[in-house]
């Protein structure tokens, strides 16, 4: 990245609040306010408050904005009801992945209905770009990056709607998981959904970005009691990865398809013709693709990214994520293994800095909020 | 906050000069500002009795939550004491750094090692500069 670093309308409240800011993707973002751990927590136990105002937002209006993104997205946006969400992949021709995104069908207040993308920081100029390059001279279809004049904010916990109900105008607690709605936030226009990145319960609020500092100062106030905390990208990686949700850059990007990626989910092939369906297709039945898998590792010294896995003391792979599982207490990694190697209860290795660390298969997510 | 007895590397180690039965010994440990830095430590890997090390050299690793950072000796000489049970109590290394949170203790072979080390002044600026 070149030039200053981009700055979301929460920057001088992090920096005021001890928020030690680093370059992420272009941003200046919080990595973390004090102890990661503690942030954590208040994600698991109570609420954590996130500004991922460095995500993309991007608009698409008009008569054809429907195909342009069923036709750009692995997952089937034609028939999407109003108020739906989903995790959708964007591929390109050889099935690999440019970006890992939330596809939004919003009705506008007392208007009509439009679709939203929020998409990776790192990824944005990226998918504007492609957006525009497969737009068709007869789509019909405006886009609009809203990511500069607009917010948001991740409220994530068992506490995170209690923060949020008493200045959001919908119910956000009647929302269904992966939905969301334009509403009043502190009698701002904004967008309320039930979605998040940490395995919690919890929302993510877009607000006007001259809003954002009140709407955060706000949810901080109405958590206090409960807990609420400040928590920034230290936290969100561990509580992502705790979740087993992959991250683009390192589980996700353009020579893994999403077969690989163990995001099937996100993949509607019947009846469907999309950007990478072929290649898709192909990659289901190649017998050899690598698997993403789960390893837990003994001792506390963390398997991280690049590290070797090993398998019968022949390097069959690297960890994509890893670090110290704050609410394991045990090192936790993810990585990419051919199949064989991939069977929960496979006995694999990390080369962790020279020193061979047994690593076991597990089942994914490493963490599920009871129920 | 930064004790005035104390002489710093620029890669966050202090070290305490003492007379020990004719030598001088260096005893070393991370400055206060380093583990503010570091943050959630978890693990601490530190070398054997024995061990030879110049200036600058690795000798030790801590591993926090975020990432693994690299323990480097502003001394050189041999390693004569090794605080073994520091890795066990991290949780300890926060309230007390500069005495219960010592390293390693290594006789000093080449006083001129000594010179490139900074007084806690000096140390303090260029924390302040790392903000």
């Amino acid at each position: 990245m070149t030039g200053p670093l981009l700055r979301t309308p929460l920057a001088d409240w992090h920096s005021a609040h001890r928020g030690r800011m680093v370059d992420f993707a272009g941003w200046s973002m919080p990595v973390q306010y004090g102890s990661i751990v503690e942030e954590h927590h208040a994600a698991r136990r109570a609420a954590a408050l996130f500004d991922v105002s460095h995500m993309g937002r991007l608009r698409l209006d008009g008569p054809g904005a429907e195909a342009l993104l069923d036709r750009l997205l692995t997952r089937k946006v034609v028939g999407m009801g109003p108020g739906k969400i989903r995790y959708s992949l964007v591929c390109n021709e050889q099935g690999g992945i440019l970006d890992d995104v939330l596809v939004y069908h919003l009705q506008e207040h007392g208007g009509g209905l439009y679709y939203l993308l929020v998409v990776n920081a790192s990824n944005r100029e990226k998918i504007v770009a492609w957006i525009q390059s497969q737009m068709r001279p007869n789509d019909d279809v405006q886009l609009v990056d809203q990511t500069v004049s607009t917010a948001m904010i991740a409220v994530q916990g068992p506490a995170a709607l209690r923060s949020v109900e008493p200045i959001v105008g919908a119910d956000v607690g009647g929302l269904g998981y992966y939905t969301g709605l334009e509403t009043t936030i502190c009698g701002h226009a904004g967008i309320a959904s039930r979605t998040g990145y940490t395995g919690e319960d919890g929302c993510e609020l877009i607000v006007p970005a001259t809003a954002a500092v009140e709407v955060w100062e706000k949810i901080l106030a109405h958590g206090q009691e409960a807990g609420a905390a400040a928590a920034g990208l230290g936290a969100r990686d561990t509580l992502r990865l705790e979740a087993a949700m992959p991250l683009y850059g390192h589980e996700l990007t353009e020579t893994i398809d999403p077969i690989a990626a163990g995001l099937d989910f996100a993949v509607n092939l019947p009846g469907r013709d999309f950007l990478g369906r072929d290649a898709i297709m192909a990659a289901k039945d190649r017998p050899d693709r690598p698997v993403r898998v789960g390893l837990v590792l003994h001792g506390r010294r963390a398997a991280r990214e690049h590290y070797p896995v090993l398998c019968d003391s022949k390097v069959v792979g690297e960890v994509t994520s890893g670090t110290f599982s704050p609410t394991l207490e045990k090192p936790i990694a993810m990585a990419y293994v051919p199949p064989q190697c991939a069977p929960e209860g496979t006995e694999l290795a990390v080369d962790i800095r020279g020193t061979i660390e047994p690593a076991l298969v597990v089942k994914l997510p490493f963490y599920r909020r009871p129920s | 906050m930064t004790p005035k007895d104390l002489l710093y590397a620029e890669t966050h180690e202090w070290v305490r000069i003492a007379e020990e039965g004719g030598r001088k010994v260096a005893t070393v440990g991370i400055s206060d500002f380093a583990i503010q830095q570091l943050t959630d430590l978890v693990h601490m890997v530190l070398p054997k009795v024995g061990t030879q090390l110049k200036a600058g050299q690795e000798f030790g690793e801590v591993e926090s939550v975020k990432a693994v950072s690299s323990l480097y000796s502003p001394v050189t000489g041999e390693i004569v004491a090794v605080n073994s049970d520091l890795p066990n109590k991290l949780e300890s290394l926060g309230s007390d750094p500069y005495v219960g949170g010592w390293m390693i203790k290594v006789a000093i072979s080449d006083e001129s090692s000594l010179a490139k080390l900074m007084d806690a002044a000096a140390y303090e600026r260029q924390c302040a500069a790392e903000g």
